[in-house]
């Protein structure tokens, strides 16, 4: 069971910690996996390949120390001061106004090999020298060392260099200095000279791995002594908004459940669910196969949160946000509207165009922001991309994350096929709350669109299939519900 | 700037200007040796051609990022140019001379990748 340490919100001094003081990264999502951050006063080993994101990961850390209140120094052994700030204000860093500030400090360390001759006995004293006169220059608590394996590229006596590194990070544990080191990942060992050996405290992994030509950033606590961590891959993700780690889940099933109801938008369909509508914070799944109405029933839902004030965003990923609007005026929905007012956001993206965590991510981002109470992604089948255990790791997380917020999720899932078969088989339908299944009349038959619920927890709901037609005001039942008993489709 | 600086006065006309900077931290035996060694072979090889100036970076640590210096004690070439550093106490006269190009790299050994 991990036990949660509570977070500081105010960075403590240099006291005698009695238990293990965490500094908080600011680093959305990763203070949470860590329990509150990385360990005060102590080094932290940042490592990974070539553009895992570890310079990154170092310079979030100060700028979110920055915004606290907290200096940080950059020491730069790779590119120079105004290579760094040109590179990062493409993610909307800026690096030269913190500096002018004194919140952050950057030391550029350059060695070159080709200019160095090694005669007889020395030290990195002066390397000392430096980091101490940057950290005194702006009263600084935290510091960066990216990438201090270049050393070696540098210089050449190996022994001195390991005594050194031992020393220096000694030192910065005795100042009380919060460090990251970062560490570009050897063959065998997760950095080429071993690092891990000296930083001991915290080590954490960076990886960048492509699948399927889609990428896909992840996080791994290696080691967090005295700590409890989660110790899965977290995926992570940079954008113009900065890094983000996901946790895969606060999956402790906490949420606070709620017997609020509101309404599905549709009065027929409210009234198979006892005349109430889905419970708030529920999640929805509407399966069906092509054409058979689905995103229309998802869209009345969005429509009716509108209707009371509320907000709505839907992930579409099948139309783009005009033509989506457009197809649901035929059915009487002003959607236009409703976003017009601010009360509906569509987001539309193509599923294909990033990894699932990213989409993961941009939808926790765009939630925080928009704090709906009613989502719907449109369709969840789109998000065949990954294998089927990522899908449901995702969709799970994504459930998981609406809840926490008290936001009521409804996911519209293509079943393949014309969908006369029974074939209703989807990995994600025993997360969800309510399940409705839509199907069309085999053609050449009469009758035309037919609804069932397939389940709804925690209330009673009608077990017939009714039978509706898309009007131009909305979804219509066909005169009553069918007496026809609903088939008991289990997958 | 509060610098020791060492003036062997140039008597000869053509002779070309050496200035040698020697980056020491504190008055270690190290520093102390590195500044022995130094002028030793000074004044074997560039006799009255140079002028050595000691910074003790104790006292002036900002300058450690002027010439980019890493390692203690530092010894570099200011002129002539290019500017070449040598690291250490300098007790290895034949690698001073070889990071000073006042004589070649010999050839047996490795050169660095």
């Amino acid at each position: 069971m991990p036990t949660r340490s509570r977070r500081r919100r105010t960075p403590r001094k240099r006291t005698a910690p009695p238990s293990l003081a965490k500094v908080a990264t600011g680093i959305e999502g990763f203070d949470e996996v860590t329990g509150g951050g990385l360990p005060q006063g102590r080094p932290t080993l940042i490592c990974g390949g070539p553009g895992c994101g570890k310079t990154l990961f170092g310079l979030e850390f100060l700028i979110r120390g920055a915004a606290q209140g907290e200096r940080g120094v950059f020491v730069t052994f790779e590119e120079t001061e105004e290579d760094l700030i040109k590179n990062v204000r493409s993610l909307g860093y800026d690096l030269t106004d913190l500096v002018k500030r004194k919140l952050l400090a950057i030391e550029y360390v350059r060695i070159e090999r080709s200019e160095i001759e090694e005669t007889g006995e020395y030290d990195l004293e002066a390397l000392f020298i430096r980091l101490d006169d940057a950290l005194r220059s702006i009263g600084a608590r935290r510091i960066v060392l990216d990438t201090i394996e270049s050393i070696f590229a540098g210089l050449t006596n190996t022994g001195v260099l390991r005594a050194e590194l031992r020393r220096l990070f000694a030192w910065l544990r005795e100042r009380g200095i919060t460090a990251i080191i970062t560490g570009e990942r050897g063959i065998d060992t997760l950095t080429r000279q071993g690092l891990e050996e000296y930083v001991s405290d915290c080590v954490i992994l960076l990886d960048h791995r492509v699948n399927d030509q889609i990428s896909t950033r992840r996080l791994r606590i290696v080691k967090y002594r005295g700590s409890s961590h989660g110790t899965n891959e977290y995926p992570f993700l940079i954008d113009q908004r900065g890094m983000a780690v996901l946790p895969i889940t606060s999956l402790q099933l906490l949420h606070t459940a709620t017997s609020e109801r509101i309404s599905t938008g549709i009065p027929w369909l409210d009234e198979m669910f006892g005349g109430k509508g889905y419970f708030r914070a529920s999640s929805v799944l509407i399966s069906g196969a092509a054409g058979t109405a689905k995103t229309s029933i998802a869209a009345h839902f969005m429509d009716a949160a509108c209707r009371r004030g509320e907000r709505a965003l839907c992930f579409q990923f099948e139309e783009s946000p005009a033509q989506y609007t457009r197809n649901m005026r035929s059915i009487g929905l002003d959607l236009d509207g409703w976003v017009r007012k601010g009360l509906l956001r569509i987001h539309a993206a193509r599923p294909t165009l990033y990894g699932l965590e990213f989409h993961l991510a941009t939808m926790h981002r765009d939630v925080d922001e928009v704090k709906p109470t009613v989502v719907v992604v449109d369709p969840l089948s789109s998000f065949t991309g990954g294998t089927f255990g990522e899908v449901n790791s995702m969709v799970m997380r994504l459930i998981d994350f609406l809840k926490g917020r008290n936001v009521t999720g409804v996911f519209t899932h293509l079943i393949p096929g014309s969908g006369v078969a029974n074939e209703v088989e989807i990995g994600v339908s025993s997360l969800m709350d309510t399940w409705l299944l839509l199907r069309n009349t085999p053609p050449g038959q009469q009758g035309g669109r037919h609804l069932s619920i397939l389940k709804s927890r925690g209330m009673p709901h009608s077990a017939e299939t009714r039978s509706f037609r898309l009007t131009d005001e909305g979804a219509v039942v066909d005169g009553e519900g069918t007496a026809r008993p609903a088939r008991r489709m289990r997958p | 700037m509060k610098k020791i600086v060492k003036k062997k006065t140039a008597r000869r006309p053509n002779a070309k200007e050496w200035i040698l900077r020697l980056y020491v931290a504190g008055h270690s035996a190290r520093s102390a040796a590195a500044l022995r060694n130094l002028q030793g072979i000074c004044d074997r090889h560039l006799a009255g051609r140079y002028t050595i100036e000691v910074i003790d970076l104790l006292k002036q640590p900002r300058l450690a990022r002027g010439d980019q210096i890493v390692a203690l004690p530092t010894l570099v070439r200011r002129l002539p140019p290019p500017v070449k550093k040598i690291i250490g106490d300098l007790s290895d006269e034949d690698r001073v001379l070889v990071g000073l190009d006042l004589r070649r790299r010999p050839r047996r050994e490795g050169t660095p990748a």
